[in-house]
């Protein structure tokens, strides 16, 4: 159907890093969104206050210069960090260096958990008190009631967001090939070069994008009928 | 930092001594971008809510591809795939056009914008109330003067908080500028890299002015959701 040129193994490897890492950004946002949400909702006002700021300054810069910030200076940070080690064994001469996708998945997970954070709690604030109490009055440990009552219930109301969020991390990855990474958009681009072929290749990448948001919306239409089990609607 | 400053303030703000640069760029890349957005988003939210599936059908298509694929795919094709083409370069008007960075940004930009603006006003004109639709009918309002009376006042009015986030968002997409050769503020950041070799300063430095962009764009839209959006208020 297509005439990849030769390129098309390139570019099914490039597809699979973009799954890749916006599977595990999304894993890693979802973590700090979960953490973002319980310190925003804790007693301590110092947790509170800590949340508040994340969230207000990552979403009010751009993702782009969040990427780049982070990108070049973890490395930097990390060489400091492990050149004072160094100095104070004075033994073994060890670094760590961080690949594209490394880092890719923590700036992504970094950036987006202060997304995450205010989808989850907009959610936990709409699971009914009652429930809790419930719960505890069963006899249920605060772990047991995350899970068992919070966090099945909180999900109903987090997906709408939650699918949302995941567009946006999906079509986000397409940054990462600005910081090195070998993703789908880099194959084209080295296709494109290679065959004086920009327009079509690159809108195999666009298809390729198309193609996995509609198929993560079937997905989480599937997923939003699983958790609304038990939930009566209005027949209109 | 401070030596960034003193070095790049000039360029951070307005200008490189040949070209508009930094945040005057990024502000004029919005304005732009988001003006031409609206417009092509207002009459397509109208037909977007059409009976006939052959009018809405290829609006729905638009904002289907737009909205599933990176902002970033759609600038390379419009940057380096456009200009590729053979028959772009042989005509010399459209060569004259795509060869410039800043059209090809402005043109993906928009119609980016554009697709989502559309589906935000859809939103707003699908919720307008049908006591509001009949009663104007009932006055004998015609089509035309039920739409720039009624409807659209009222669904630009309630689309306004949802309008101003993809304001925000289009502000943080104006970053991907550079990427065409458009010395934007990352460009210039960058280029503060470049010169210094120090990226916190310079890449902490264009965050912190895009977080006061963002700041006064929120607190703008507050006021003017004040305004005009009073009639909500308890």
């Amino acid at each position: 159907m297509f005439n990849l040129a030769g390129y098309g193994p390139q570019i099914f490897k490039g597809t699979v890093t973009t799954v890749e890492l916006s599977l595990l950004s999304l894993l890693v946002s979802f973590v700090i969104g979960l953490l973002g949400a319980s310190a925003k909702l804790s007693k301590s006002r110092f947790l509170r206050g800590l949340a508040t700021v994340y969230t207000t300054i990552i979403r009010g810069v751009p993702d782009l210069v969040l990427m780049l910030l982070i990108f070049y200076s973890l490395q930097i940070w990390l060489n400091d960090a492990t050149d004072y080690l160094d100095s104070l064994q004075n033994s073994i001469d060890f670094e760590i260096s961080l690949d594209p996708f490394t880092s890719g998945i923590i700036t992504l997970g970094f950036i987006y958990g202060a997304y995450f954070t205010e989808t989850f709690r907009g959610a936990f604030m709409a699971v009914p008190r009652g429930q809790l109490e419930a719960a505890r009055a069963f006899g249920m440990k605060p772990f047991l009631v995350f899970r068992r009552i919070l966090f099945p219930q909180m999900m109903r109301y987090a997906l709408p967001g939650l699918a949302n969020n995941w567009q946006v991390i999906l079509k986000a990855t397409a940054l990462v090939s600005l910081i090195g990474l070998s993703d789908i958009i880099k194959a084209a681009q080295y296709a494109g070069e290679g065959t004086f072929r920009t327009f079509y290749f690159m809108s195999i990448a666009g298809l390729v994008y198309l193609f996995l948001t509609t198929v993560s919306n079937g997905v989480l239409l599937l997923l939003e009928r699983k958790y609304a089990v038990g939930v009566r609607k209005a027949v209109l | 930092m401070i030596y960034i400053l003193q070095n790049f303030g000039r360029e951070f703000l307005y200008t490189d001594g040949y070209h508009i640069t930094g945040l005057a760029m990024t502000l004029w890349l919005l304005l732009i971008s988001c003006s031409i957005g609206f417009c092509i988003a207002l009459p397509l939210a109208i037909l977007r809510n059409a009976r006939n599936p052959l009018i809405w059908g290829p609006v729905w298509l638009y904002t289907f591809v737009i909205r599933g694929t990176p902002l970033y795919v759609q600038l390379l094709i419009v940057y380096t795939g456009i200009y590729g083409l053979h028959f772009v370069r042989d005509s010399a008007p459209l060569a004259a056009f795509f060869k410039q960075g800043i059209n090809c940004t402005l043109l993906a930009f928009a119609l980016n914008t554009g697709a989502y603006t559309t589906e935000i006003f859809a939103g707003a004109i699908r919720d307008t109330s049908f006591g509001e639709v009949e009663a104007a009918r009932s006055l004998g309002m015609s089509q035309f003067t039920l739409y720039r009376r009624i409807i659209i006042p009222s669904a630009l009015r309630r689309a306004l908080p949802v309008y101003s986030n993809e304001v925000i968002l289009m502000l943080h997409a104006t970053t991907l500028a550079f990427t065409a050769t458009v010395p934007d503020l990352l460009k210039v950041a960058n280029d503060a890299y470049a010169a210094t070799y120090n990226p916190f300063a310079s890449f902490a430095t264009v965050a912190l002015i895009y977080l006061c962009i963002s700041f006064t764009l929120i607190f703008a839209f507050r006021k003017a959701e004040g305004h005009f959006l009073a009639f909500l208020k308890p």
